[in-house]
């Protein structure tokens, strides 16, 4: 359950590098900051609440709709002062741009809330739920599943917006011929913004989530994140909705397995039969890993070095080819 | 020499030393041209003579480097394409533009983009679907899985779903198997015949000229010659140069 979790926001989060890479094949890097504003605004309008008889649910609401227009901005602003400008640059030019718009985020961040962790209030009490029986059942948290609905919703929604709406055929339009796009009376600026300012507010959920989850908020946050869900985006194919969607799941699913069990596969003890010193060793003191479940982080980079050497368009990645 | 090229129609459109730039080279170098209301205008020409680069300087999508452009008596130098198509003007690009992701109905819906009359759109859409009942066996396909010839119908199609008053159409007959390219000019009159005003670039010149009422060719960026599209089927420089006659 932990593993789709995460992988529900790492999907969400995917989303917003996908959307973007598809409509102009630019891998936002900053979009990751984005996430983590999003966890901190709502983080300063959780503790303006502290001590108020403010009912809790009500709370993480506002704190959500206050984080999401701040991100919507902030996306939009990404968009029109640092990436338009360099929209027929070489493509190298906005990568290490997003680069560079990524850093300054960070570092605005920690002016404003300080380089320390933030404790994120705990508004609404954990409970734990048992979903199997036995001595240690696997368990949900009313958070866990709150983050899957709301994630599901979140990407339902994209999906009906993107092919059901005539602003979604638009983007799609926009993402295959920009030129041909005007020629239909499309603003491209337009729906360029757009796509970046739904991205942002996805990840302004996605941020309050993580929050909310960990129970911690940082000004780094939003690094390892953005770095995984980039990851989620490649391994489902970039470009690709359902892609992202996927890739965000499986990438979580991994994650938390491979956390689970790399301690008993790196058991050292498994070898005791090479040496008497180490059997003995493993008499007194029979779990030995190699590698702990710190080790998780690894896993995701694992899956993308993966991808990309055997399958670089990823699992649902279009193959690059046009015909018409 | 352009006495002829002067149209007795009100001009729908009119180019006045319009000069465009393709990247550093100067494809366009200043050139006159009008298209009356109604009139089935032709641009013909070799490759490279900047007949396609004209029409994108008109719809904006290349940088104008002089000149103007006056469409229904307004100056629409430097105006983005899609600000053109609110007001009636549409163009069908080289290569037909189709979005090959997109199904054929979305295609199509774009053509109507600008447009917000619900039902007028869906009654267009049905005569599209009635011009070629191709489109519309196909019309849950993405456009990529069309051939060339259908690809075109969908374009000149997704083109008319904008209520055109003046349509560009940029080589529609090229790469297309010879009866598709008969089927494509009868299609382009048959528009005309609706009062939509055309200017058609080709480089099937004996076709373009056959179709047309006025016409002009183009060589290295500039007008060489203009008139009436009878007479340059007969002008023996047209013959030897285009006609291959």
């Amino acid at each position: 359950m932990n593993g789709l979790t995460l992988g529900s926001v790492y999907a969400v989060v995917a989303l917003g590098y996908t959307m973007v890479y598809g409509i102009i094949q630019l891998i936002n890097f900053a979009h990751g900051e984005v996430v983590m504003i999003g966890a901190m605004v709502a983080y300063t309008v959780l503790t303006l609440f502290a001590g108020t008889a403010v009912p809790p649910v009500l709370q993480v609401i506002v704190a959500t709709l206050a984080a999401i227009p701040v991100c919507m901005l902030i996306g939009y602003a990404l968009e029109r002062v640092a990436y338009r400008p360099l929209r027929r640059a070489p493509r190298l030019a906005p990568l290490i741009t997003a680069i560079g718009l990524s850093i300054i985020l960070q570092h605005l961040a920690m002016l404003i809330w300080s380089r320390n962790p933030l404790p994120y209030p705990q508004v609404v009490p954990t409970v734990s739920y048992a979903i199997t029986s036995g001595a240690s059942p696997a368990t949900i948290t009313n958070v866990q599943i709150v983050i899957i609905l709301m994630s599901a919703a979140m990407m339902a929604g994209l999906l009906l917006l993107v092919y059901r709406t005539k602003l979604g055929v638009a983007m799609r339009a926009v993402s295959q011929n920009q030129a041909v796009a005007g020629l239909m009376g499309i603003n491209i600026n337009t729906v360029i913004s757009l796509t970046f300012v739904i991205g942002a507010g996805l990840g302004a959920m996605a941020g309050v989530m993580v929050g909310s989850y960990y129970g911690v908020a940082h000004y780094q946050m939003g690094f390892l994140l953005g770095l995984k869900a980039f990851s989620a985006a490649v391994l489902g194919g970039i470009g690709n909705l359902a892609g992202a969607m996927l890739g965000g799941l499986l990438l979580g699913v991994i994650e938390a397995m491979g956390a689970g069990y790399v301690g008993d596969l790196t058991n050292l003890c498994q070898l005791s039969s090479w040496s008497d010193a180490l059997a003995q060793r493993c008499h007194a003191e029979p779990y030995l890993p190699l590698f702990g479940s710190n080790y998780q982080d690894v896993f995701a980079f694992m899956v993308l070095i993966a991808v990309l050497i055997f399958r670089p368009s990823g699992l649902l990645g279009e193959r690059v080819s046009d015909r018409a | 020499m352009a006495s002829a090229s002067i149209s007795t129609a009100k001009p729908l459109l009119a180019l006045e030393r319009l000069a465009v730039a393709y990247g550093e080279i100067h494809a366009v170098k200043g050139i006159n041209l009008v298209v009356g209301e109604g009139e089935l205008v032709c641009l013909i020409g070799g490759n490279g003579a900047g007949k396609t680069t004209t029409l994108k300087g008109i719809c904006g999508l290349l940088p104008v480097k002089g000149g103007t452009i006056r469409y229904d008596g307004d100056d629409i130098t430097g105006r983005p394409a899609y600000q053109l198509v609110r007001r009636g003007l549409a163009m069908v690009p080289e290569g037909r533009g189709v979005f090959g992701a997109l199904t054929i109905e979305e295609n199509l819906a774009m053509g109507a983009y600008a447009r917000n009359d619900r039902a007028a759109i869906a009654a267009d859409i049905e005569h599209v679907y009635a011009l070629f009942p191709r489109l519309k066996e196909r019309r849950r396909q993405t456009g990529g899985t069309l051939s060339g010839g259908e690809q075109q119908m969908l374009a000149i199609g997704r083109a008319l779903l904008s209520k055109p008053r003046l349509l560009l159409l940029d080589e529609p007959s090229m790469g297309l198997a010879p009866l598709m390219v008969q089927k494509v000019f009868e299609t382009v009159l048959a528009v005309a015949a609706t009062g939509v005003t055309i200017l058609l670039v080709e480089q099937n010149a004996k076709l373009a000229l056959e179709v047309s009422n006025r016409g002009y060719v183009m060589e290295s960026g500039e007008i060489t010659l203009a008139g009436d599209a009878k007479s340059l089927l007969h002008d023996p420089k047209v013959r030897a140069a285009y006609l291959g006659a």
